[in-house]
């Protein structure tokens, strides 16, 4: 119970703490701050495209790996994990590789007038890259979850396996699915590491904190943080209610 | 209506070999066997989860051995009901309707009638995870009903319900069957099978041991394991030595009148039909031994006494005979049969 109770203080204390070392005066001065302001737009927003589009594909193969057995499946389950262990710095580096004007991707990208270093779609991919991995194992374990003795039930009553698909299993994985989805937006949200050497600028608001920091100190870095935990908190609380109205909504429906 | 003809499974360790059968429309067909006997395959292949490996399945003189499930005019209700726990009765039942181009009003129509017809019309508008097993039973086949399928399938559908449900089930199925409904029915009660099948076959570790006719499979059963399984006492390899002289395992000669001649087979001496008594009776039995009472047990329709006459015989007497006989363990008693009430099956 101790023990438990000092690991909790650890994981709020350090937060708390800069919370309280923060005037309420520097966080409307930040607020107000236009930079501050367009960075987290753009960091909010590119980690949500990111996260829906890789949702798509994601979503489905998750379902593949909990439904089919195949040669290899085990390294492809561990593969998913890397980007997890890996050091983020190194996967910015990898991402770089793939999407800099000497790599295919980059070529093809530069063909169009497009560079993708420094861009936000260089961004996006930094993120989904390190975050894509908690939104496929959650609707993996979603899937998994879902006796396979139901689908079967609905095939057997002439259903397509499509339809069976998303009026059996993705609603019924469907918890497991937005609790993934919510963890990916939110490490998309925070990550640096990979971002910022995919891309300095424009500048996503963990980039906007060290560069305050390194800049200007801690005084500075501060309250950028404060309001972006703040708005990390608000992001979060929105999604899960929204998750569970829907989810409430879908229930009353089918009820 | 379906034939399946020569097909073989493998699935892992088990495998279902050379099964063929043939159900006629209108049949209440049933599949007797132990658990792990290969019975939920035969459903699964017939519904379409499972392609044998060899071996034809036709439906209306149509192979459909290679035919998607979607395509197959067999409705499958599952051991475990299956049914959609995010889905209320109503959508659970309008499932397999919501794709096949029908109004509103028409799928209501069609809900609401087969719903009257398993009694679950006052549950349509409940969710699933608040009933009981009967009702998600009759949900599941409600369910299945409302698509019309030609042939019904039918997993141990009364194998987890009480004695009140199981009867209730039990009419309904009768009643669907009156109507027209070709059924297929698995399950490894025997009094369930009689009840119900107008045809059985019995199937063990995958092999098909006897099919026909309730009175036949059961009065005439081709082996000690459909004996056993059948619940039918007394069953013996037998074997023909003289006129009306049958030899039950080499160990005690008894009289049965048997038209049959020089032959092996098995006998059976219905528990009912044998009488005990403190001594020896002058009667129109001819059968009579002595015996040590081995164990005695009530039993559903009285009392069980098995005794050892060499061979291990059951026997079936009432409550009061048995107070009467003062009867215990270890005693010894005579027993008399009838030669006509001995059954002589010959070994194919």
């Amino acid at each position: 119970m101790i023990l438990g109770g000092m690991v909790l203080l650890f994981i709020i204390g350090p937060s708390l703490g800069m919370f309280f070392a923060t005037s309420s005066n520097e966080i409307i001065e930040t607020v107000h701050d236009t930079e501050v302001r367009n960075s987290i737009g753009l960091t909010v927003g590119i980690s949500m495209a990111a996260t829906f589009f890789f949702a798509f594909m994601s979503i489905p193969f998750a379902y593949l790996l909990a439904r089919k057995e195949f040669i290899f499946k085990k390294l492809v389950l561990g593969i998913i994990d890397l980007p997890i262990v890996i050091p983020h710095s190194a996967a910015g580096i990898a991402i770089l590789g793939i999407i800099s004007r000497d790599s295919i991707i980059g070529k093809t990208a530069d063909f169009f007038g497009l560079n993708f270093v420094g861009h936000p779609v260089g961004i996006g991919l930094a993120m989904a890259f390190v975050s894509v991995p908690f939104l496929i194992n959650a609707a993996h374990d979603g899937f998994k979850s879902v006796p396979v003795r139901l689908e079967q039930a609905a095939l057997s009553l002439k259903a397509s396996p499509i339809r069976v698909f998303f009026t059996i299993s993705l609603p019924l994985a469907w918890r497991n699915i937005v609790s993934g989805l919510v963890m990916m937006f939110a490490r998309g949200m925070s990550e640096f590491g990979a971002v910022v050497i995919v891309a300095y600028h424009p500048m996503v608001t963990p980039v906007l904190i060290y560069e305050r920091f390194g800049a200007f100190g801690l005084k500075y870095a501060r309250p950028v943080s404060v309001v972006f935990i703040l708005v990390c908190i608000i992001i979060f609380i929105a999604f899960r209610m929204l998750a569970n109205k829907k989810n409430q909504m879908r229930l009353n429906k089918t009820t | 209506m379906l034939k399946l003809k020569n097909i073989h499974i493998a699935l892992g360790d088990f495998s279902l070999t050379d099964f063929s059968i043939s159900v006629e429309k209108g049949d209440y067909y049933v599949i007797l066997g132990e658990s792990g006997a290969g019975k939920s395959v035969i459903l699964e292949m017939l519904s379409g989860f499972i392609k044998p490996k060899s071996g034809k399945i036709f439906f209306n003189n149509e192979d459909i051995t290679n035919q998607s499930i979607q395509k197959r005019k067999i409705g499958l209700v599952f051991q475990d009901y299956a049914v959609f726990p995010h889905l209320n009765v109503f959508k659970n039942i309008a499932y397999s309707l919501r794709k096949k181009g029908f109004s509103k009003q028409e799928i209501n129509t069609k809900v609401e009638l087969v719903a009257k017809e398993t009694g679950v019309f006052d549950l349509l508008h409940r969710k699933t995870t608040e009933l009981s097993g009967g009702e998600l039973q009759r949900v599941a086949l409600a369910r299945t009903l409302v698509s019309e399928p030609e042939l019904l399938l039918l997993d141990e559908p009364l194998g987890s319900l009480d004695v009140l449900l199981k009867d209730s089930l039990r009419n309904l199925l009768r009643k669907l069957n009156k109507a027209g409904q070709t059924i297929i029915h698995i399950t490894h009660d025997y009094e369930e099978a009689l009840s119900l099948a107008n045809k059985i076959a019995v199937v063990n570790s995958g092999k098909l041991i006897q099919e026909g006719k309730p009175s036949v499979v059961f009065n005439r059963p081709k082996s000690e394991f459909i004996a056993n399984l059948t619940g039918i006492k007394n069953f013996y390899k037998a074997k023909y030595i003289s006129s009306n002289t049958v030899s039950i395992n080499g160990k005690i000669d008894i009289q049965a009148q048997t038209s049959e001649k020089k032959c092996e087979g098995y006998i059976v001496i219905p528990s009912d039909t044998i009488i005990l008594s403190e001594k020896k009776q002058i009667s129109s039995a001819v059968n009579n031994f002595t015996g040590i009472i081995q164990h005695i047990f009530p039993s559903r329709f009285g009392t069980e006494v098995t005794i050892d006459i060499g061979i291990i015989l059951s026997v079936l007497i009432t409550n009061i005979s048995s107070e009467k006989l003062s009867l215990k363990e270890g005693k010894e008693i005579w027993i008399s049969f009838k030669a006509n009430s001995v059954k002589f099956i010959r070994k194919n």
